[in-house]
């Protein structure tokens, strides 16, 4: 019920601002079209943790500038290997553990590691990630685990849910 | 100070544009399937957000920010999802990446 809510809310805020507008009709229409869509997602079955997690509280907020600025280090490689006339280019394979105990977690991770120009997840296995990595820099960084740290503290404590 | 914005804004628009060019070149120099979308990355990720944040410079405090910067965290879910649908087919249907053992290539 809470999600239901969450989402409900989150739909209006989301519909006022791509909309920007206040008349009596339009919002009418706006409300119509969350219930329609709360309707749907109800029918559907998928209000639940994986599409409104709400458990993860804030720390989204200090996750996303971390990951943003490894993404901008990460581009600048991937840039300087492009632009280096040799193309230093060492592509290789790695296996990593993934440390999160949800699919959330784990999709967040595969995620990020995606996102980061120089790595991107192949396979998802039984707690492995199987990542294709541009230059030994790359896969250097993906070993040390310093995402795996940081998406299993995004996670939070993790009960069954 | 809307001088001083508008040189941030073009500054932001012209790296985004640089970027995006980057990956492109990257997308024809790189030697195989996968490396190539390490290169289709720097336009998705670090190209589509400094133009983005560009504009958001050029829009100011409007609902046409809150849209452009909307549009920036929708790329960030929607990019990985696809470049991971892509190697997951190549790597199921049994495409071999190119692996340069430790020690070779050239180090930096």
């Amino acid at each position: 019920m809470t999600r239901t809510i969450l989402l409900s809310v989150w739909l209006a805020l989301t519909w006022l601002l791509w909309s920007g507008r206040t008349e009596p009709l339009l919002l009418a229409s706006g409300a119509l079209s969350v219930a329609v869509a709360i309707f749907l997602a109800w029918r559907m079955n998928v209000i639940d943790a994986e599409s409104e997690p709400y458990e993860l509280g804030a720390r989204p907020l200090v996750y996303l500038p971390w990951l943003l600025w490894e993404i901008a280090k990460a581009n600048l490689h991937v840039a300087r290997v492009i632009l280096t006339p040799s193309l230093p280019v060492q592509p290789r394979l790695v296996r990593i553990r993934a440390t999160q105990k949800t699919d959330l977690g784990r999709v967040i991770l595969a995620n990020s590691i995606t996102l980061t120009p120089g790595t991107v997840t192949l396979d998802v296995r039984d707690g492995t990630l199987l990542v294709h990595a541009l230059t030994r820099k790359s896969a250097e960084g993906l070993e040390s685990g310093e995402m795996d740290r940081w998406v299993t503290w995004l996670e939070g404590s993790g009960e069954d849910r | 100070m809307t001088a001083l914005v508008d040189a941030a804004s073009w500054v932001l628009l012209v790296f985004g544009a640089l970027t995006c060019v980057t990956g492109g070149v990257g997308l024809h120099r790189m030697p195989d399937f996968y490396s190539r979308t390490h290169a289709g990355g720097l336009t998705d990720t670090l190209g589509a957000t400094a133009i983005l944040f560009g504009l958001v410079l050029q829009a100011g405090l409007t609902l046409v920010s809150v849209k452009l910067l909307m549009l920036a965290f929708l790329l960030h879910l929607t990019s990985p999802t696809a470049t991971h649908a892509l190697v997951k087919a190549a790597y199921s249907r049994g495409l071999k990446a190119n692996e340069v053992e430790a020690g070779d290539g050239v180090s930096h």
